[in-house]
């Protein structure tokens, strides 16, 4: 089994029980003197400091997430992450799973962005990690990564719901979230766009229109 | 002569030309071909396509998978720096405080502007186009006919290589024999639309884009255009023959460093810099234009931006070209004792008349692309076919409620994944919750590349609502003072964009789509905000008379005769079409004037 990783700081707890009381308040309306206030309470997620790429970045080079503002998971987040990414988009008979190809990290550069699209994100991914990990622990007694299939299962369903249960409204904000930062970062990779079917980026000689097969396919031959 | 710094220029040069995209790029080349001595004046710094372009990266290969930022607006690996709708240090305002009331202002600060980015859909003016009030009894008519141009759009369309096809459509017109190169093939997805857009009463053709889907004729064309000089003949042969054809892949707008697109640097720069006649001075905003005693203009005074020294470069001759908005400023800021109001502004009107394509669109997922055999799709970087506009019958009638028209713009096909592709896949599977595993991974691949959507991009006509002027407090970084714009939509703009919905949704019906909400009814919901399809033009409107416009016939101001506009300012009215085509005809045409009046010794 692999060594437990425990619930890293107060912080976590604190916050995992902020999305609680706000779920089954039900009334907490983001941006309301109620909700700034306690979300200053908990302040467990740093501020950006980092800037931006600027209006003149090398486009031509390769980045890897991390190379342009430092990234934010502590390591019991990076577990959780790195194991719900895979429950999202296990590996199959045709492609990897989202681990594989370095989804997980490039979600915690998302989160680490200094630019106001992702800015969003930042709590509701954090938190949302911090709720997982707690609610495994609270089920089961274990860390999500740790968790068999089903257990984890068990979890995801409750969160994936399209009614969810008043506890597990945020959650379930937190969960489409992560699920379509997933996908995202998953089919923008190689191995991503050959499961998807992007057959593209690749120079030839002519372009000779689409195949008979194709043509077929929608009734044009 | 070459790109060099502000100590390298010359005491004075016959025509400085400020703006280094499709409008000062086109005059740039007219002119040193023909032995004149220019310099160009740009904002923003030197850089090469040929480098600095990322074709081939991966969305995986850049921060946050290329989505777009605050410093990059069109994606990380978009070919566009220091651009965008908000550029640190370069605001400007708006007067009206209601979205529909807002004008939105793309600026790009880059040799070449946004010629390194652009879609390169390279329709033509019609004869309509040029004639709104006599045909629309609306808008104001151009001093010009179609057929003063028409020679114009033949020669840039065999300069800059335009692939397309002659569909003789009304007030779409055909190029003259020999001009354009072959239309790609159409994807399947253009292909299915072609069959099926008559159901909707509409037709699919070609696409007019810069992009050279064979090699140019090398042997052939440089004759056509520069016929009796054969220095210039051969620098364009040359330039010709270092451009490779399209390969295929990539997308337009990351720009094309085998050069089978047109860009400015490319097409233009590249030849009039050959010739020896071109000095190009990179960051070097421009902010007055000077005059002398008699009321010429003599020259124009920059902020050198790596210095951030004021300087001064003198000219027989002024040429403005920094983007329709950006020119009327520089006259508005050029004030004299002689102008108070802003330089050749004796008529009132620099600043008004700004116009935009009327835009909206429309999607929905098409069943029948579901499963379809796997393939490369990439083909030129951008549409193969669009929808023209076929109803003029009616609208002469009347019956519509708008003057002119629109075109419908799509790009079918499985592009390259970005951050949304999987989205909601699970609604279209009739799944209900946040879809995850194996299911959601097999309902991913099922729908990928199944969407289509189509954008209008329609006329509009000049109103007194829409305008600019210099915004009485507010300055940028460099003390230049800045544009507040006032925008307004009138009943023909709304009619129009109740129209394009209607239609777009029965074409998308046509195509058996599927759509999960019914087509926008309220036409301010619908309509994109006032320069956000970015083909802003005017401010600084051509006419047949001095006391209703800025410039005659020649985009050359009615006030100071050495003093012309090369890039959309001069244009009255923005057509259905796309305006970079008919911004370079027009600069080639104005150039042609300009070096027959300095013959002639009149300027
Ligand atoms: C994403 C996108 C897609 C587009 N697609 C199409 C399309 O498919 N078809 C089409 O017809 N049009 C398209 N356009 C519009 C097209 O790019 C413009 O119409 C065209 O580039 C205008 O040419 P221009 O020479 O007037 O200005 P620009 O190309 O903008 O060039 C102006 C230059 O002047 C410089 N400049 C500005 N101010 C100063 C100053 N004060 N001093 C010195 N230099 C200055 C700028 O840095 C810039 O380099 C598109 C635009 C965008 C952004
Ligand atoms: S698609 Fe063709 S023209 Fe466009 S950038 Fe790629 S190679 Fe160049």
């Amino acid at each position: 089994m692999p060594p437990h990783v425990p619930l890293s700081a107060p912080l976590d707890r604190r916050a995992a029980i902020q999305w609680m009381l706000t779920a089954t308040a039900g009334l907490s309306i983001p941006g309301t003197a109620s909700a700034q206030a306690q979300s200053a309470a908990k302040s467990p997620i740093p501020p950006i400091t980092a800037k931006g790429y600027g209006p003149d970045p090398d486009i031509v080079k390769i980045y890897n997430p991390g190379d342009v503002w430092p990234l934010t998971f502590t390591d019991a987040q990076r577990r959780t992450a790195t194991a719900l990414c895979d429950v999202i988009l296990p590996a199959d008979e045709t492609s990897p799973a989202a681990s594989a190809v370095g989804v997980p990290a490039f979600i915690d550069e998302w989160v680490s962005s200094p630019y106001p699209e992702q800015a969003p994100d930042r709590p509701l991914i954090i938190e949302g990690l911090d709720w997982i990990h707690a609610e495994s622990q609270r089920r089961f007694q274990l860390p999500f990564p740790d968790l068999q299939p089903a257990q984890q299962t068990a979890i995801c369903d409750d969160i994936a719901a399209a009614k969810p249960k008043p506890e597990h409204k945020k959650p379930a904000a937190f969960f489409k979230r992560y699920r379509d930062l997933t996908a995202g970062g998953y089919y923008t990779t190689p191995e991503g766009m050959k499961d998807i079917g992007y057959r593209g980026n690749v120079t030839s000689a002519t372009f000779d229109g689409p195949p008979l097969e194709a043509l077929k396919h929608v009734g044009l031959a | 002569m070459p790109v060099i710094s502000a100590e390298k220029a010359q005491s004075t040069y016959d025509v400085v030309i400020v703006g280094s995209g499709a409008g000062g790029g086109q005059t740039a080349y007219t002119l040193t071909m023909e032995g004149v001595k220019v310099l160009m004046l740009e904002a923003g710094r030197s850089f090469d396509p040929a480098t600095e372009v990322a074709m081939f990266q991966l969305p995986s290969h850049a921060p946050l998978r290329g989505t777009k930022t605050p410093d990059k607006q069109y994606g990380f690996h978009d070919s566009s720096i220091h651009s965008g709708w908000d550029i640190p240090g370069e605001p400007y305002s708006n007067a009206g405080t209601k979205p529909e009331d807002q004008f939105k202002w793309w600026r790009q600060r880059m040799m070449g502007g946004r010629t390194n980015h652009w879609g390169r859909i390279s329709l033509r003016n019609g004869p309509y186009d040029f004639k709104p009030r006599t045909v629309y009894g609306a808008g104001f008519d151009w001093p010009i006919t179609y057929d003063d141009v028409a020679p114009y759009y033949d020669k840039v369309e065999m300069l800059i290589g335009v692939f397309g096809s002659n569909e003789g459509l009304e007030n779409s017109p055909d190029s003259s024999p020999g001009v354009l190169l072959p239309p790609p093939k159409f994807r399947v997805g253009e292909l299915y639309a072609q069959k099926h857009a008559p159901k909707a009463g509409m037709k699919v053709t070609p696409i007019h884009r810069a992009v050279l889907s064979v090699p140019q004729d090398a042997e052939k064309i440089p004759a056509r255009l520069h016929p009796g000089n054969p220095k210039a003949q051969a620098i364009l042969a040359d330039s010709m023959r270092g451009r490779a054809p399209c390969f295929w892949a990539t997308d337009c707008h990351r720009g094309c460093s085998i050069r089978a697109n047109y860009d400015s640097q490319t097409v233009h720069l590249r030849p009039a810099l050959a010739t020896g006649n071109l000095d190009i001075l990179p960051n070097a905003m421009a902010r007055e234009v000077t005059l002398s005693k008699d009321g010429k203009a003599n020259g124009i005074t920059f902020i050198d931006k790596t210095t951030g020294q004021e300087g001064h470069v003198k000219g027989r001759v002024i040429v403005l070209a920094a983007s329709s908005q950006e020119s009327v400023r520089l006259l508005l800021n050029s004030k004299s004792t002689l102008f108070p109001q802003g330089l050749a502004n004796s008529s009132g009107k620099l600043g008004k008349y700004i116009t935009d394509s009327v835009g909206s669109s429309f999607s929905a997922h098409i069943p029948a692309f579901e499963g379809m055999p796997l393939h490369n799709e990439d083909g030129a970087g951008g549409p193969h076919a669009y929808v023209p506009w076929t109803q003029h019958a009616l609208n002469r009638k009347g019956e519509l409620g708008f003057p002119g028209g629109y075109h419908l713009e799509f790009n079918p096909g499985r592009h390259m994944p970005n951050m949304t592709v999987a989205n909601g896949a699970e609604r279209l599977a009739g799944r209900s919750g946040t879809s995850y595993g194996r299911q959601f991974k097999e309902d991913a691949r099922r729908f990928y590349g199944c969407r289509i959507g189509f954008g209008a991009q329609g006329t509009m006509l000049p109103n007194d609502g829409s305008f600019c002027e210099i915004d009485p407090n507010l300055k940028d970084q460099w003390g230049i003072p800045v544009l507040r714009f006032h925008w307004k939509w009138t009943e023909h703009e709304l009619n129009q964009v109740r129209h394009q919905q209607q239609r777009i949704a029965e074409l998308l019906e046509a195509l058996g789509g599927h759509f999960s909400k019914p087509p926008e009814t309220d036409p301010l919901k619908a309509i994109r905000n006032g320069g956000t399809v970015i083909h802003e033009v005017g401010g600084a409107i051509m006419g047949a008379d001095a006391a209703t416009s800025v410039t005659n016939q020649w985009s050359q101001t009615w006030d100071v005769k050495n003093l012309f506009l090369a890039d959309g300012a001069p244009f009255a009215s923005t057509a259905d079409k796309n305006p970079t085509l008919t911004i370079m005809a027009l600069a080639w045409r104005m150039a042609d004037h300009l070096m027959d009046e300095l013959k002639k010794g009149n300027i």
